[in-house]
């Protein structure tokens, strides 16, 4: 009996923590069904690829643990990776911003249309991103023979003396590669845009007007832009996302594997390793440095992204 | 008074007004003077008509932009065979023609397994995957939405965390975990993954966080169940979130080939049949063009039917922190 002082509680932290989980078992029992799916097919194979990205694993013998010998390897023993960081970085750094922004002006352009206009638009700028794989027509377009499009017009304009081998050349995959990726840029993060949009409090502007905003670039950043910082956030994680997983374009245009690995992503080397050569630990060791590029990337976008308009 | 004087005193005068003259034409250059001037401006003084249609004709051009292998896309599956290897060759169809499109279909009721068999298996993992994915998705987003209990906050975290990598990245452990669970060559390989999509659960709390609580509260006092709450009261009020859902499955699984999950022919999607087309080269050209354009064609026309409700639920989609 020496601490009187302290009142004993009348239950344990434990045991009020068990308390609201039976209080709130229902609410367990219907997030359950989800959070399983979730768990087995998104949770458990990150878990997984961190696991077998220190092994040696080909599916049909036991994994053979191998410490950091992937990450060694990817990094001293493979070139191919290391072109497929640098065209990973290259077609990020450009798809990204420039995809985001676009995204951004496209719907800040269109909020000013009468609304038929607009869903219009919309349709059209929006239907690139959702179509499967239409991406596949730029393969006529950028065809290699004088039958291509853009070959023929260049050559009947006198441009060009022969065909280009825009799909071959690696001056050109790397740019065309690009630009169909812009061309598909404006996804859902355009349309949370559009949306945030129409929300703004029209009230907010008249305001504005009278206390001195002269035009409507001063509108934008000092009304509009603060507004609508969980859009902004919500598209910067699309675009960053959609950034660095070019792979099915680079596939459909370029072929697998790219004429001097002039297109290869990181993505498509995954996909070689995990897919082709069935190496499931250095594939695995390839997506977990992926995992944490996407992941740390978001964060600082989204950190950078927290000053805007402020 | 000398002559001279009075004519400077004029010139003077004139002169003034000449300035006035322009400093109201300054004040008033790029102000709207018509009515069209002013719809374009929305009333607004702070805006200019010139700023606005210079705005306008850049809109225009970049959806011409956009639009440009649309067109393409769209009158090459028109196109006789002549017309697709003509040379110069042309954006526009000259004698359009649905000769593709039978010869699809020709070729299509020709093959081993028959198209309609493609199409049961595209239309079942659609529908499958997303009404599974509709449901999973509202029950779990109505607690997180709604209600504060231990570990909500954490799960919400977690599954916006996961909006920030790609599928690809767990390609390959998710073919490990199908084999073990002896899901591969069967529909649930590609329908069950399709139910935990993260995108559906985030759009589907940030919309049901918009319901006012105090029909929640209202059905809690009358002592409704939480189930009763979430199908009488919450799903009926987040109708356009739901409509959502099932586009974003839609466009998911539509497109689907199933590559690396069904290997029995019979059970394909249509997409893995017509990708096999379209890989048949030049000799099929005017095949792969119609091919193209129907794959195209259909997720478009059900966006563009529900873009009202998708374009309501996209305003929640916010990340707030």
């Amino acid at each position: 009996m020496t601490q009187t002082g302290k009142a004993k509680p009348s239950i344990t932290l434990w045991q009020y923590r068990m308390g609201e989980i039976r209080r709130y078992r229902q609410l367990y029992a219907m997030i359950a069904p989800y959070f399983l799916a979730f768990s087995a097919f998104t949770v458990i194979p990150v878990l997984v690829s961190i696991f077998y990205s220190f092994t040696q694993f080909n599916v049909l013998q036991p994994a053979k643990f191998v410490g950091m010998d992937n990450y060694i390897r990817l990094f001293l023993d493979d070139p191919v990776f290391l072109t497929a960081i640098r065209n990973t970085l290259i077609m990020a750094v450009i798809i990204g911003p420039v995809g985001y922004i676009m995204s951004f002006l496209m719907a800040w352009l269109l909020n000013e249309l009468p609304p038929k206009l607009r869903t219009l638009l919309t349709v059209i700028f929006y239907a690139p991103s959702i179509s499967g794989n239409a991406y596949v027509v730029f393969r006529q377009l950028f065809s290699g023979d004088a039958y291509g499009f853009v070959n023929a017009q260049l050559l009947s304009m006198g441009l060009i003396a022969k065909p280009i081998l825009w799909l071959a050349d690696q001056k050109y995959m790397m740019l065309i590669v690009i630009l169909v990726s812009l061309w598909m840029s404006l996804g859902v993060g355009f349309l949370s845009f559009i949306a945030g949009l129409q929300g703004v409090d029209r009230s907010q502007y008249e305001a504005a007007e009278v206390d001195g905003i002269k035009n409507r670039w001063q509108e934008l950043w000092y009304i509009t832009l603060p507004n609508m910082g969980p859009q902004l956030m919500f598209g910067a994680v699309m675009s960053v996302t959609n950034a660095l997983a070019v792979a099915d374009v680079t596939v459909a245009l370029t072929g697998f594997p790219s004429p001097s690995y002039a297109t290869h992503t990181i993505i498509n080397h995954l996909n070689d390793y995990g897919i082709i050569r069935m190496e499931m630990g250095y594939a695995s060791a390839i997506a977990v440095l992926l995992f944490i590029a996407m992941i740390s990337i978001n964060r600082f976008v989204q950190k950078a992204l927290r000053k805007v308009g402020t | 008074m000398a002559k001279a004087e009075k004519e400077k005193l004029t010139r003077n005068q004139r002169k003034i007004a000449r300035i006035r003259r322009k400093a109201e034409r300054a004040q008033r250059k790029g102000k709207p003077r018509t009515r069209f001037g002013k719809a374009l401006t929305k009333g607004r003084s702070n805006r200019t008509v010139r700023g606005s249609i210079a705005l306008l004709i850049n809109l225009f051009l970049f959806a011409l932009l956009m639009v440009f292998p649309v067109v393409f896309l769209v009158s090459n599956a028109f196109k006789p065979i002549n017309e697709l290897f003509i040379f110069p060759p042309k954006l526009f169809v000259i004698n359009p023609t649905l000769d593709n499109f039978t010869d699809l279909f020709d070729l299509l009721s020709n093959s081993l397994v028959p198209f309609t068999r493609y199409l049961f298996n595209t239309l079942l993992i659609v529908l499958l995957g997303s009404i599974g994915h509709i449901l999973l998705s509202s029950m779990a987003a109505f607690p997180l939405a709604k209600f504060r209990f231990p570990g909500a906050k954490t799960l919400s975290n977690i599954v916006t965390l996961s909006l920030m990598f790609t599928a690809a990245v767990t390609a390959v452990p998710n073919y490990i975990i199908m084999s073990r669970l002896g899901l591969v060559d069967t529909y649930w390989a590609i329908i069950l993954p399709a139910f935990s999509m993260s995108l559906g659960l985030f759009l589907m709390k940030n919309f049901m966080e918009q319901v006012p609580d105090a029909l929640v509260d209202a059905a809690q006092i009358d002592g409704a169940t939480y189930f009763t709450m979430l199908w009488r009261i919450v799903m009926p009020a987040v109708k356009p979130a739901w409509i959502t859902l099932f586009i974003v499955s839609f466009q998911t699984l539509w497109g689907n080939t199933a590559g690396n999950f069904i290997y029995t022919e019979s059970m394909k999607p249509l997409p893995a049949m017509l990708s096999q087309i379209a890989g048949s080269g030049v000799a099929r050209a005017g095949v792969v063009a119609a091919t193209s354009l129907i794959m195209f064609i259909v997720p478009v026309v059900v966006f563009t039917v529900s873009q009202s409700n998708v374009l309501e639920t996209m305003s929640t989609s916010g990340i707030k922190e």
